[in-house]
């Protein structure tokens, strides 16, 4: 072994050693081309099965568009029974549901994100809290409309008896109890979010800002939330399209009313409705060719909702992280 | 020959017996003043605690956790790790440029503005920012595009203008850390003639890795030292002195030896 490596030291090879020139086999090109077709076509296979999805919900939908004339979008009453199929209550209800538990949740989670990006705690107390925080992301949906029920909705009829003109509204299932556990299933997507683009900020603006004599508060809020204020946005857009898609814990606790007792109501403290819960409840039952068209082109609502607001909201993160590669030239 | 050095001028008056960071002795036996209207420049091989004993001067070191120093730090008459001062009070008045140029990401006004602000100095608010670009050497360059964002400037007009910003509050003192190690030689060259500029009407400390800037813009020159390959960890000033007397006669021969370029 030494003496061929010190041979080969001595007199260098006239010709390159055969690895260096060797060309690829016709099996190793086969493979290549192969594998490169394979992650070709599975990347298409996504955008296939988005677009395919759309189509397909289209066309089931499309015989109860064309015989209604598209009534269901300004008809508050859905009633199988007499065939009226009117989902304008349940697209207001899943825009105001999720509205305000992206208004309590939102809140609350870039509120934690700033406590936790912002060195107000030790690290480990702050890895504790963010993996914490995480976890909820990872409890079954069921579970949240479970404590819904028996948590959220007694504590809340416990707290409106101080206030009587609003218990006498108050149905026990609403829109409230909804947006409330809604906003806390929101929270780890807001806050994860949120603290990535505010611990992206670069350490050394907030430098300068304490260098000029800033006060930690003065630094977060005129540098760091600025300087993070599209990221956070985009943990907030992608958190609504989360809040809008919510299925399990809102069929629990939204009430599912009758839209005829309270169409389009502000008030949070009446039950109300939304098309994912609409589609939980009514879709094993529905035998109606006319009732199925009716719940695919609600479902078509919903798909093209949270679409545009996920792609959007994706829009946002991506302009985000771009305009951060201009800061860390 | 540089005027004598009486104690009326000095302004800041330095004691750090110990500095640590958590368990981490960084510093020790530090002890100088700075002279008013002088240009100071620490020198030493990296890890030797000259960025550390700068950051002492305007408690920018409360920013790291665990870190703790024994000693005291008089700002003209008052010891600024006195218990109830207040840090955020410090920096108004010591101010500090960075190793990195970090301009915020608004306009170049509104960086230049930032301290201004901050500080309820907005009466006359663009004159004053006007004057600040100027004292930086900036306002010819950018005084058509005031409203353009602070980051599509280059890399020597960011420093620039991070200077401007600095200076626009009208500190007293102002710390500067490595401000040219990112920059090329021609926006050094800059920044060192704003320096000599500067010094009018500020006090300067300057940290630089750069033996040459400090023969060429410094009054004062205080050389710190830590043997890491003889397993050293806390830092110590070596020899403080006029800066002819550091590169031309120093005392102490580890001054002497690395003058000469015998260790990095």
């Amino acid at each position: 072994m030494s003496e061929t490596s010190s041979s080969v030291v001595e007199s260098p090879p006239r010709e390159l050693p055969p690895m260096v020139y060797r060309e690829p086999t016709l099996s190793e090109r086969f493979f290549d081309r192969f594998f490169r077709g394979l992650t070709w076509g599975l990347a298409w296979m996504t955008v296939v099965l988005v677009v395919g999805m759309v189509v397909l919900i289209s066309v089931d939908a499309w015989p109860t568009l064309r015989d209604s004339g598209g009534r269901e979008f300004y008809s508050v009453v859905w009633d199988a029974n007499r065939n009226e199929f009117g989902i304008l209550t349940h697209i207001w209800g899943t825009l105001y549901s999720s509205l305000l538990a992206l208004l309590l949740g939102g809140t609350l989670g870039v509120a934690v994100a700033i406590f936790i990006a912002e060195d107000f705690l030790p690290s480990k107390i702050r890895l504790f809290l963010k993996n914490l925080i995480e976890l909820l992301a990872a409890i079954p949906s069921v579970i949240y409309g479970l404590w819904g029920i028996h948590v959220v909705i007694p504590a809340l009829r416990a707290g409106l008896h101080y206030f009587p003109s609003l218990l006498a509204d108050f149905s026990g299932p609403s829109m409230l109890s909804a947006s409330l556990v809604l906003a806390i299933m929101i929270l780890p997507t807001v806050t994860a979010l949120s603290r990535d683009a505010l611990e992206s900020v670069p350490p050394r603006l907030r430098e300068g800002a304490y260098g000029l004599g800033a006060t930690r508060w003065e630094t977060i809020r005129k540098i760091v939330l600025p300087t993070a204020c599209t990221g956070i946005l985009g943990a907030i857009i992608l958190a609504f399209g989360r809040a809008l898609g919510e299925t399990m814990a809102l069929a629990m606790l939204v009430g599912n009313s009758t839209a005829r007792d309270n169409p389009l109501s502000f008030n949070p403290l009446l039950p109300g409705q939304t098309l994912a819960a609409l589609l939980a409840n009514n879709f094993p039952e529905a035998s109606d060719p006319l009732q199925v068209g009716a719940l695919m082109m609600a479902a078509l609502v919903l798909l093209l909702i949270t679409l545009v607001v996920n792609l959007f909201g994706a829009l946002i993160i991506w302009r985000a992280s771009a305009q951060f590669q201009g800061l860390r030239s | 020959m540089s005027p004598a050095l009486t104690t009326d001028d000095i302004i800041i008056n330095a004691k750090i017996h110990k500095l640590f960071y958590g368990n981490f002795f960084a510093v020790r036996d530090t002890h100088l003043a700075i002279h008013h209207n002088k240009i100071t420049a620490f020198i030493g091989p990296s890890g030797c605690g000259k960025s550390s004993v700068l950051r002492c001067l305007n408690r920018m070191n409360d920013l790291v956790r665990n870190f703790r120093v024994e000693g005291s730090v008089f700002f003209r008459s008052k010891d600024i790790y006195a218990p109830r001062v207040d840090p955020v009070a410090v920096r108004r008045h010591i101010g500090m440029v960075f190793q990195q140029p970090n301009p915020f990401a608004m306009s170049i006004f509104d960086n230049v503005a930032f301290g201004l602000r901050l500080h309820g100095m907005t009466r006359d608010l663009a004159d004053r920012v006007e004057l600040a670009l100027r004292r930086a050497a900036l306002w010819d360059e950018v005084k058509n595009k005031l409203k353009q964002s602070g980051l599509a400037l280059s890399g020597g007009q960011q420093q620039r203008l991070c200077i401007a910003r600095a200076i626009a509050p009208e500190p007293a003192v102002l710390l500067m850390d490595e401000p040219c190690s990112a920059l090329d030689p021609i926006a050094t060259g800059k920044i060192e003639e704003l320096m000599k500029d500067l010094k009018s009407r500020y006090t300067i400390v300057i940290v630089t890795h750069n033996l040459q800037q400090a023969s060429r813009v410094a009054d004062m020159t205080g050389f710190l030292y830590v043997d890491t390959k003889q397993g050293g960890r806390t830092g110590y000033l070596v020899e403080y002195d006029r800066t002819e007397a550091i590169f031309q006669d120093p005392r102490d021969p580890l001054t002497r030896q690395y003058i000469a370029g015998a260790f990095g």
